[in-house]
This record gives structure tokens, C-alpha cells and sequence, in this order.
């Protein structure tokens, strides 16, 4: 009895799981294992930004810098330090973990979109800094000869092994995720954002879950990031600026808020449509882009996540449309 | 001893005085009612009582407790309980999940703990479920916990901020026009669970409009004006104050 409704709930997570671990075992194609692995990286991004956004809804228009710091972290502590890329990928997201309440504690205290703000001049801070302190950063040239990553004699350099790595890391964080929305603390930030007084006023120290949501979601970015180095063994600062910050919020809004799968299939969409459209003539990528957000704005609002919704209503209504048409017009047509 | 004390609590906003030098206490077990026409200063008094916003002067004690130092969330673990005049539902979220926000206070697992769904989380979660679910059946909502919270009528919004309010175990429960939008049936039944829930031991303090409701249920009424106290006593007393019967023009109250 408990098999098949533990099956049930966790449909979507196993199928999911299932699907993208064997695909490795379906293509050795380097190319699209390597657009796998970048989906990977972006994803680990946008489910903590889902649950910035989605469930406490705060903006971060600097995770591109949250990124930068796993990236950088792993780069210069590898690279320049010598030292153990585990560790490297740890500190570093503790550090931006830091980062991340130093900005928080203040700026989440008030109410309205202040973080964003704050954020964005983080951002800007973060890709000056990257590009000036030469010494550290190597600036634009960017710092070369990241090592990959390895247990013991597994390397994960290796294409196939690094996906099912990559890919094992976003599964977790996506269960993880996906249990956080479930339990006490997701449905006090869901509240909050609803209503931050009710909140309050029902026990919710609101600021603090607020903080806390935001140091989550700048380690799963800085978490990419050090794997993302670690696998295109080179990292500079041009991918970490406030146009990666908003692919990354578009990424999000497009996928579904309030839903965590939306990350997923916001991510799917982003990586996949640029990538295909490149195909053609470059000069209407863009554009086609452009045109596709604004559609799936206006016909999903709720992301495409929702698409489900909207399936079903369509259904209604052409169901609707029948029934009316098949007793003709009259005042109980459309019921 | 009183268990909650306004002392010669004063709140200005920049020029205007919304409180002026007001002082009254709750007992325990009591049902007590603040009326007073629009403006008078009854929700500024609450959010003082809920820790929302501070007193200019003066003190707001619970038991030994300067609530005036507190915040919302630190107010409501202590026991003080509110609902909202302008509804405060989660509109997107079920009815049975508003009520489990209200349980946030009385349980404990943390980030790290939810992420894992250890052992202890899921006994904490099926803890707050049935908790909420009763919260839920002593305003009369038990059948709807599973529709959307905004799909409620305006009655039922409020019996759902009474539950959720309730969920959190409040010493004091802070009700701000709970029969705004009622008809007649269901402010009886209103009624009807306030009295239940006065009579489950939490103390009452209510701000409202509808007379009826307030005479039938309080045991005593403190009359503000202006910012001012200007009456404060049983309802048949407050029903022939003079005074009182000035501040809302001869209305029949």
C-alpha cells in the first residue's frame, strides 16, 4: 500500500531522475553532453533563485555574482593555492553564503525591492572587482588550467562521468528544494509573501527566513560556479555580469514561480532555444527569442509550469463550446 | 492580576495624536470589546498590543512583558493572537496550509531539517496537520481545508484568520471587526465560536462595529474618541453613558 502512493508523489522527481541520468548511456555526443552540463550549472542557479523568488519573493538581480564567486573561488584556490577542489567549491560558497547575509540583513529588513537594488550594485561591484584586481584575478585574460574534479580514481573530466556528477548534485538540490516548498519554512516564506503582517503577527520572523532563503540560493549559485569551472577548466569575468543576472530572473519568471519544477523547465527552455535557433540566421536569433518570451508571457503568465492549467481550461472551454452548440443557445448551454 | 495592561499608552503620526494617554487592562477569561467611531484609534491600539508598531509613550504590558519592546513574531510566541480587519488570507494557498502557518510558532524544524525530511520533520509535520485540522473544525471550516483559501467567502475569511490566529495557541486573541460583512446568521454564529473559544480559556479583546454583536458578547466595553478613552464598563452601562451616547450622535448602540 505505501509502494504506490510513495510512487505517486514522487512521480515527476523519479521520472525526471531516470530520464536525465540514462541519458548518457543513449549519446556519447560531447556536444550535447556539454549542453547538458551548462543546463546543469544554470539550473543549480535558478532553483535557488525559484526559491528566492518564487516562495519569498525577493529579486536578485546579482546571482550572475554569486556565481562568479564559486567560479572565482574554485579558480584562484585551485589554480593559485593548490588546493583541494572539494575544498575550494566549500569555502567558496560559504563565503558566498556570507556575502550573501551581509546583504541580506540589512536590505530584507525593509519592506519592498530593495534587495533588488542592492543586488544589482553587488553585481556590479563583484564584475569590477573581477576585471580590476589583476593580481588576484588575472583580469580580463581570465585564469586558464582549472583542474577537474576527482574521487580518489574517478575522474570526473570525463564527459559521461561529469554528467552523472553534475546532474547528481542538481537532483539533490532539486529534491531538497522541492521538500523545503513542503514543509514549515516554505509555507511561512509563501506566507510572507502574501502577506508579511499576517506573517508576523502568526509567529514568522519574517526577516530572518528572508536572509536565510537568500544565503540558500547564493550557494546553489556558487556551488555552479565552481562546477562550471571545473569543467570548462577556464573561467573570465565577461560571464558574470547583470545581463547573465537577468537571463537568470527571466529564466525563472518564464519557467513558473511559485513552483519549483518551473526552474527546471525555464532552464530546459533557455539553454535549448538559444542553441537551437543559432542553426539559423544569427541575426533573427534574437528576435525569435525575444518574440517566443513575450508569448509565453502572455499566454502562460503563470510560467510553464502552468501550461497544465491552461490545457485544461482551454479543454473547458471547448467542452463548453460543444455543449452549448449540441442543446443550442439557451441560459444552461454552457454549464 | 490583569494579564494585559495599556498604560497611559499615547501614538502620534506626525502631527496627529491617534492615541491620546489611554489606559485599561484585560482580565483573564474576559470578553472585552473597543468601539468607538471611524478614526478613534482602535486598530492603532492593536498593533501596539500585537507588537507591529510602538507606543510614543506609555506601556503595553502582557503579564510581566513590555510589548512595546517586541516584535510582531516575538508578541505572538508570547501569546498574543490577531486577526486582520482588511482580511490577511493566503489567498493562493489551501485553507488547511493558512491554518499551518498559524502553528510556525509552536513547532521547530528549521532549513536543514526540511530539506532532508528526517524522521522528526515528518512527525513535526503530521503534529501541525492534525493540530491545524482541529484549529480548522472549532470555527466550522473542517470540510473546506482542502480549497484555495481565496475561493472562501468574506464570513468564512474570517473564521479561517480566527482558526489560523487560534492554530498559534494564543493567551489573548486580538479580533479586528471579525462581523464586518456578516449577515445576521452568520454573525450569530460568529458569536457562537467566540464564546466557545472564550470559553476554551484564551482572553478576548475585539474591536467592532456591529453593536448587537458587541453588547451580546462582551463583558465589559472601552469606548474611545478621538484617541481618547471617554467610557469603560459593562454593556448596559456603556449602552446609557452619555458621553458615549454624544460621540456617535444619538446613534442607537
Amino acid at each position: 500500500m505505501a509502494a504506490p502512493a510513495f510512487l505517486r508523489r514522487h512521480l515527476a522527481f523519479l521520472a525526471f531522475s531516470i530520464f536525465i541520468l540514462s541519458a548518457p548511456l543513449f549519446t556519447g555526443n560531447i556536444y550535447y553532453l556539454s549542453i547538458l552540463a551548462f543546463m546543469a550549472t544554470r539550473l543549480m542557479i535558478t532553483l535557488g533563485l525559484n526559491l528566492l523568488m518564487g516562495q519569498a519573493g525577493q529579486i536578485s538581480l546579482g546571482h550572475a555574482a554569486f556565481a562568479g564567486i564559486g567560479a572565482y573561488g574554485s579558480a584562484i584556490m585551485t589554480t593559485r593555492w593548490n588546493m583541494d577542489p572539494w575544498l575550494a567549491m566549500l569555502l567558496s560558497a560559504a563565503f558566498a553564503a556570507a556575502i550573501a547575509g551581509l546583504i541580506g540583513v540589512p536590505t530584507l529588513k525593509l519592506k519592498g525591492h530593495y534587495l533588488a537594488m542592492a543586488t544589482l550594485g553587488f553585481g556590479e561591484i563583484v564584475h569590477i572587482l573581477l576585471v580590476q584586481l589583476k593580481w588576484l584575478t588575472n583580469g580580463t585574460d581570465g585564469i586558464g588550467g582549472i583542474p577537474s574534479l576527482a574521487i580518489g580514481s574517478i575522474d570526473f573530466g570525463e564527459p559521461q562521468m561529469f554528467h552523472w556528477l553534475v546532474w547528481g548534485v542538481v537532483l539533490i538540490m532539486l529534491r531538497i528544494s522541492l521538500n523545503l516548498v513542503d514543509s514549515r519554512v516554505g509555507r511561512s516564506l509563501r506566507a510572507l509573501h502574501r502577506a508579511e503582517v499576517a506573517a508576523m503577527s502568526l509567529g514568522v520572523n519574517t526577516s530572518f527566513r528572508k536572509v536565510q532563503v537568500l544565503m540558500v540560493s547564493a550557494v546553489f549559485a556558487s556551488i555552479a560556479g565552481s562546477f562550471y569551472v571545473h569543467y570548462v577548466h577556464y573561467v573570465s569575468p565577461v560571464s558574470y555580469t547583470l545581463t547573465f543576472s537577468v537571463i537568470l530572473v527571466t529564466t525563472v519568471v518564464i519557467g513558473g514561480l511559485g513552483n519549483v519544477w518551473g526552474a527546471v523547465w525555464g532552464s530546459v527552455l533557455m539553454m535549448l532555444l538559444p542553441e537551437y535557433l543559432k542553426r539559423y540566421n544569427q541575426d533573427y536569433t534574437l528576435l525569435v527569442f525575444g518574440v517566443m518570451l513575450i508569448l509565453i508571457m502572455i499566454f502562460l503568465p503563470g510560467g510553464l509550469v502552468s501550461f497544465k492549467t491552461l490545457v485544461a481550461k482551454m479543454r473547458e472551454r471547448l467542452g463548453g463550446a460543444r455543449t452549448a452548440s449540441a442543446t443550442g443557445p439557451g441560459p444552461t448551454g454552457g454549464s | 492580576m490583569a494579564l494585559l495592561r495599556v498604560e497611559n499608552v499615547t501614538k502620534r503620526f506626525g502631527g496627529l495624536e491617534a492615541l491620546k494617554d489611554v489606559s485599561f487592562s484585560l482580565h483573564e477569561g474576559q470578553v472585552k470589546a473597543l468601539i468607538g467611531p471611524n478614526g478613534a484609534g482602535k486598530t492603532t491600539l492593536f498593533n501596539l498590543v500585537s507588537g507591529i508598531d510602538r507606543p510614543t509613550s506609555g506601556h503595553v504590558f502582557f503579564r510581566d512583558e513590555d510589548l512595546g519592546r517586541l516584535t510582531p513574531h516575538a508578541a505572538s510566541r508570547l501569546g498574543v493572537g490577531r486577526t486582520f480587519q482588511h482580511s490577511k488570507v493566503f489567498d493562493d494557498m489551501s485553507v488547511l496550509d493558512n491554518v499551518k502557518v498559524g502553528r510556525y510558532g509552536r513547532s521547530h524544524a528549521g532549513v536543514f531539517s526540511a530539506f532532508l525530511t528526517l524522521p522528526r520533520h515528518r512527525r513535526e509535520e503530521k503534529a501541525i496537520s492534525e493540530a491545524s485540522l482541529r484549529a480548522l473544525r472549532r470555527v466550522g471550516l473542517g470540510d473546506r481545508a482542502h480549497e484555495s483559501a481565496g475561493n472562501l467567502p468574506v464570513g468564512d475569511r474570517h473564521l479561517l484568520e480566527i482558526a489560523r490566529s487560534l492554530a498559534s495557541e494564543p493567551t489573548v486573541l486580538l479580533l479586528d471587526e471579525p462581523a464586518a460583512g456578516l449577515n445576521n446568521e452568520e454573525t450569530a454564529q460568529l458569536a457562537e465560536i467566540v464564546r466557545r473559544v472564550r470559553d476554551d480559556g484564551v482572553t478576548i479583546l475585539l474591536v467592532e462595529h456591529d453593536m448587537g454583536f458587541v453588547m451580546d458578547i462582551s463583558d465589559e466595553v472601552v469606548v474611545l474618541d478621538y484617541g481618547k478613552k471617554i467610557a469603560e464598563g459593562p454593556p448596559l452601562m456603556i449602552r446609557n453613558d452619555e458621553e458615549v451616547i454624544k460621540a456617535y450622535l444619538g446613534e442607537d448602540i
